[in-house]
């Protein structure tokens, strides 16, 4: 399968020399043509800024990336200027984000906006420009497009504004979409219609979808592959189903087990990781994890687990994986 | 059901700011004062001056106060009753006195049926000459914040947006513009160049925009980082239009609430600056410059301090209402409150 984006051993780091830290250390994904990477792990662990690394969107400084490749389409972004990169963004790879409402300029109708981003990346007139513009709002399923095309995003729900947001992402038919937990910020109905909007989108239009997410619910259903960050690193990433059912790295078992079971009444408490995720600046040496795993052992403190395949399209970074079976 | 078709009818931006700006009914009269004296400056020629406004002179229509025909070159207008004698049909304006012709019979004449507003110390009709300073002195305000406004709204934006060493540089400049005791530079300045009323509106621009270019730079690190901005970036747009069509529409609110305070606050230093007799080179009329002939007759002559003094005080006092009102009226975000 052809890869229509690789992020080869990237590092991220922030601070300068003598203060800095690592947040995002030698992550590796790659991105199939027309598949559904999902991102998951813990609040603080280097979704996001994996995500702004691929378009070059880091805030630069304090956040630099010290190592790394990233490639789309046989280009390494990480080399073009500045005007190659604007060109490339919204026109082939897009982003959605977490809070849409305050994505979404408040002094500008929603046609203007999104028909603005047509305009940065194409010659065309304003006539065509609002048909575009009518006929992307019909795609993301907005009822009664021409009105809605004069409305201002405070005048617009969260849910609406969002499928804006993904309007606007979509306008240029981009080869890969960035969303960054799309659905955080909206209820779980809305979430559901969101969820099947880009499924959707994806199988009409055959573009690549990064969705970073902290929810497996929304991963199960529509990620063809999994990756699962802790602390700056990709811990276990499989092919969906091999992770539900066969997950080989302590920490994917722990979120697993977090979530919170409807037929389970016997026990009062959730189930829970013990501790917390460790700050950039002081993680543990070896394995990352090894605070707060209860299969540590002396190995994991000395030196860092390498994600190692453990069965077909499932690679996992535990020294103990293969002793994990569920 | 109607509710609903209500709701979701959007008004355009500017119609939804007039909506929010006519609640207040004191910011809408001080619109109508500023709009009356716009109306009064462009029509000064109309409303004051001892050229009729319309004559019939020898079967041809002509309008003297507008015009400089060719036909009525060498015409003394100076004595009314001999035109009115000469033309079939003639207007004059309603203040029948030029502003700037000397009337030594009439010296210091306080208020009566001729004089509306008295005459001054070279018995000048006071009316004439505030109404043509109106023109002077709104020009000033307008022209000088318009160029604080352009090197306020660039050196700020840059400074806030690319943040950084650029930032520190322009920050620094702001600062070293602010020690400076502006009045006394511009006097400086213009006691070196010749004060015609290009140079006070020049000087009082060059002088009159770190106000404006803080407020721009504050709010331009602020939005920057907001979420639609980093939105833009990834769908590609550019630096310009990041920072002048998105960024700047959001931070212009407090800057044109700065600019209409710098418009009282440019007309207020004009007419001190023609007060101590550095402002516009006479016999052209401002009201600083009526003001000013009231110093030395101030035991008597009020119509001299009064007039121009509650024409400067109107209209900074309007110019600060209208400013206050766009402030509440142009922030979506306090829409419908």
């Amino acid at each position: 399968m052809e890869n229509i984006l690789e992020i080869k051993n990237l590092s991220v780091s922030i601070g300068d020399k003598q203060n800095g830290f690592e947040v995002v250390s030698d992550v590796s994904i790659s991105v199939p043509k027309g598949k559904v990477i999902g991102i998951v792990g813990e609040s603080g662990c280097g979704k996001t800024i994996t995500a702004l690394s691929v378009i070059k969107l880091l805030p630069d400084p304090p956040a630099k990336i010290t190592s790394g490749e990233i490639i789309f389409k046989n280009r390494n972004l990480l080399e073009l200027s500045d005007e190659q990169l604007r060109l490339i963004r919204g026109n082939e790879i897009s982003m959605i984000f977490q809070e849409p409402v305050s994505s979404l300029n408040p002094v500008f109708t929603i046609g203007e906006q999104i028909g603005e981003t047509i305009r940065t990346h194409n010659k065309i007139n304003r006539k065509e420009e609002r048909d575009r513009v009518i006929e992307l709002l019909k795609l993301v399923d907005i009822p009664d497009p021409e009105r809605r095309y004069s409305n201002y995003p405070h005048e617009m729900s969260g849910g609406m504004c969002q499928r804006v947001m993904i309007a606007m992402a979509l306008c240029c038919n981009p080869d890969l979409l960035i969303a960054d937990e799309p659905t955080t910020a909206l209820d779980v109905t809305v979430e559901a219609g969101i969820i099947e909007l880009i499924n959707n989108l994806r199988n009409e239009i055959g573009m690549s979808v990064i969705l970073i997410t902290h929810d497996f619910g929304i991963i199960s259903e529509i990620a063809d592959e999994i990756y699962v960050m802790y602390a700056g690193r990709i811990v276990e990433n499989a092919k969906n189903e091999l992770l539900f059912n066969n997950p080989k790295h302590p920490y994917t078992i722990g979120l697993l087990n977090s979530i919170p079971d409807l037929n389970d009444i016997k026990n009062k408490y959730l189930k829970m990781i013990p501790g917390n995720i460790p700050s950039p600046q002081n993680y543990p040496k070896g394995c990352r994890f090894n605070d707060r795993c209860e299969m540590m052992i002396d190995k994991c403190k000395r030196s860092v687990p390498l994600l190692e395949k453990v069965e077909n399209e499932h690679e996992s970074a535990c020294f103990r994986s293969g002793e994990i079976n569920l | 059901m109607k509710e609903e078709t209500k709701l979701n009818e959007s008004t355009g931006y500017w119609r939804g700011v007039w909506t929010e700006y006519k609640r207040d009914k004191l910011s809408v009269l001080a619109m109508f004062l500023i709009f009356s004296l716009f109306l009064v400056a462009v029509f000064d020629d109309l409303l004051a001056g001892k050229k009729p406004i319309i004559m019939k002179y020898q079967n041809n229509i002509y309008s003297p106060a507008v015009f400089n025909h060719k036909k009525l070159i060498g015409m003394d207008f100076s004595d009314q009753d001999e035109i009115k004698d000469i033309s079939s049909f003639v207007i004059f304006p309603p203040v029948k006195y030029s502003a700037t012709e000397n009337d030594l019979f009439s010296v210091l004449s306080p208020p009566d049926k001729n004089h509306y507003f008295g005459t001054d110390d070279r018995g000048r009709d006071v009316l004439s000459r505030m109404i043509h300073g109106t023109k002077i002195s709104l020009s000033i305000g307008f022209v000088a914040v318009g160029i604080a406004f352009i090197i306020g709204i660039t050196l700020g934006g840059i400074a806030g947006y690319y943040g950084g060493r650029t930032d520190f540089v322009i920050s620094r400049l702001f600062e070293i513009m602010i020690t400076f005791p502006v009045f006394f530079l511009i006097l400086t300045i213009l006691a070196f160049r010749d004060p015609s009323i290009y140079n006070i509106m020049i000087v009082l621009g060059a002088t009159g925009w770190t106000g404006i270019a803080r407020l721009i730079r504050g709010d331009f690190l602020k939005i920057r980082n907001y979420d639609y901005i980093t939105a833009q970036r990834a769908l590609g747009a550019n630096d310009i239009r990041i920072m002048f069509v998105h960024i700047l529409p959001n931070a212009l609110a407090p800057v044109l609430v700065a600019a209409t305070f710098g418009i009282a606050g440019a007309i207020l230093t004009e007419s001190a600056l023609s007060f101590l007799g550095f402002g516009v080179p006479p016999p052209t009329p401002s009201w600083g410059d009526v003001l000013s002939q009231s110093k030395k007759y101030i035991d008597f002559a009020w119509w001299l301090v009064i007039f121009p003094g509650l024409a400067i005080f109107l209209t900074v006092t309007s110019f600060n209402l209208v400013g206050e009102g766009f402030r509440n009226a142009l922030d979506p975000k306090l829409r419908g409150r």
